[in-house]
């Protein structure tokens, strides 16, 4: 039977994702200081050296801080430019379009080395706030894709009918188009940040002095015994993700269901 | 945004075109940096490598994604459900997916340790990690949201009604998949292999933490250019040959993959 052959292989794919990622908690409460077998006994002590481990917390607010950023300017300049797209025939959008979405065509390491030398040319220091330029390479063309779809997919005369009704503009902005592009706009949000958030090869080149979270664990790699307590960071951004995605996703359906009562 | 890329790559060109003379460029222009990068043996191996790598990583990333995507496509109850699973793996570090597969692989490891147990070996296999294979087999993991949800939307979009207009003319089920399946769903596919192969081609930390020294990338090398050699020009040639390289490399696979899909037809 065809069918249950692919499901068969749907689980086994699974098995391929899922078994490298639980490597990762499983180690974290193991009492020994080697990554390796046999496991030697429960330990939640990893968990209490990371609570005392100062340089992380201050990468994890500085990734925090890129990621909320680069999230709030990628989505606010890609809703922008998908308007533009979308709601008026422009002379050239196709070639800008193709140009903003070239990063995904240029490995992010001769981004971030492109930007690194822009910055030495211009006298500007290595910061976060370049972190934040550079992610927003990465992190426009993401967002556009995502708002794309979601504006090609809204009713213009909901905008028509709401002016007839006699809102101004800015009424029918907050009122019909915003809640109307939530869930794109959410989704845009928690995708762009999930990438600055996890996006290592540029922040390495500009951030300088000032590590990310992921800056930090490339340093911690090198020291055999932090690792646990790396595994055990690992773990915790694990399930810190999956609480967001299900709240995004609680989010978003909260989104779709007010307006379609009155569509 | 077009400034914001075009003067940084600018930039890169210029920088390429000097030399290197203590912590700041000399005066004047040189093309020996090309002339290194693209005339010395090892870089030329070093590029045939990492584009072979990349390459296999596409290959064996797209291919164990498709059945999966067309199953939760065209078999599973719920969808929904089945796209959560799969991208749940995928929201932790980059860093610890890679180095997870370091512990599964190393010495020690879970297969080691795991086959040991069971007595099918008395010595680590030791050929599991750093080399080539362990690169593409981490890549592999590492990307496989990346394949799955473009080949997932393309196989999503297909109009049920031709797969049963091809079954009414007379096709078989391998038939049809091949004539109608396949090539409406190839957007997805070539979607996939561009976002998977341009940046695998850049990434030094896969390489750096399981390739050992023979599964060194070109990336690799440029990231030395720039840390501990110091050789910024070097660098950034090295960075503009790959860049071309990748993009030549990506475009005549768009163009060859349309081409194919059309003759299908």
């Amino acid at each position: 039977m065809k069918n249950r052959a692919l499901f068969s292989y749907a689980l086994a794919y699974l098995a391929f994702l899922y078994v490298p990622v639980l490597v990762l908690p499983v180690f974290s409460f193991n009492n020994s200081e080697f990554i390796a077998f046999p496991l030697s006994g429960f330990t939640t002590r990893w968990y209490g050296a990371l609570a005392g481990d100062t340089a992380m917390q201050h990468a994890l607010g500085n990734s925090l801080k890129v990621g909320l950023v680069t999230a709030l300017l990628s989505t606010l300049l890609g809703l922008t430019a998908a308007k533009a797209v979308t709601h008026y025939r422009l002379r050239g959008a196709g070639a800008a379009l193709g140009f903003i979405s070239l990063p995904l065509f240029i490995p992010d390491i001769v981004l971030g080395i492109s930007l690194l030398l822009l910055l030495g040319a211009s006298g500007l220091p290595l910061s976060l706030a370049a972190v934040v330029l550079g992610h927003m390479l990465v992190c426009v063309p993401f967002a556009l894709t995502v708002l794309i779809a979601r504006f090609e997919g809204f009713d213009r005369n909901l905008e028509e009918a709401s002016a007839d009704l006699g809102e101004d503009g800015w009424m029918t902005f907050w009122r019909v188009t915003l809640p109307l592009m939530l869930p794109g706009i959410v989704a845009s949000l928690l995708l762009t940040f999930i990438t600055s958030f996890d996006e290592f090869l540029v922040a390495y080149f500009l951030s300088g002095t000032e590590a990310t979270l992921p800056i930090y664990i490339w340093g911690q790699l090198r020291f055999p015994e932090r690792l646990p307590m790396v595994l055990a960071l690992g773990a915790i951004i694990l399930t810190a993700s999956v609480g967001l995605v299900v709240l995004a996703e609680y989010i978003r359906n909260l989104g779709v269901k007010k307006p379609m009562v009155g569509a | 945004m077009g400034l914001a890329l075009a003067a940084p790559l600018l930039l890169m060109a210029i920088t390429s075109l000097k030399s290197q003379s203590g912590i700041s460029f000399s005066e004047g222009w040189t093309l020996s940096h090309y002339g290194e990068v693209l005339g010395r043996a090892s870089y030329r191996s070093l590029f045939l490598r990492s584009v072979l790598i990349s390459g296999a990583v596409t290959l064996v990333t797209v291919a164990l994604a498709y059945p999966m995507a067309y199953f939760v496509a065209f078999h599973a109850r719920r969808k929904f459900i089945w796209l959560v699973a799969l991208t749940i793996p995928f929201w932790t570090s980059y860093l610890l997916r890679v180095f997870a597969w370091k512990i599964i692989l190393g010495f020690n490891g879970v297969i080691n340790s795991g086959l040991m147990r069971l007595h099918l070996i008395d010595q680590p296999l030791e050929f599991l990690l750093y080399n080539p294979f362990a690169v593409v087999v981490t890549l592999a993991h590492a990307w496989a949201a990346f394949a799955i949800l473009p080949i997932y939307v393309s196989l999503e979009k297909i109009d049920r009604s031709l797969l049963e207009a091809a079954s009414d003319l007379g096709d078989s089920r391998f038939r049809r998949f091949l004539r109608v399946t396949l090539p409406l769903s190839m957007p997805g596919v070539i979607g996939a292999a561009i976002l998977i192969f341009v940046p695998t081609t850049g990434d030094f930390v896969t390489p750096q933490l399981v390739g050992g020294t023979k599964g060194t990338m070109i990336a690799n090398i440029i990231e030395v250019q720039f840390n501990a050699v110091g050789n910024w020009p070097l660098g950034a040639a090295l960075s503009l040959v790959s860049m071309a390289m990748v993009g030549v490399i990506a475009s005549l696979f768009v163009a060859a993959a349309r081409a194919a899909t059309r003759a299908a037809r």
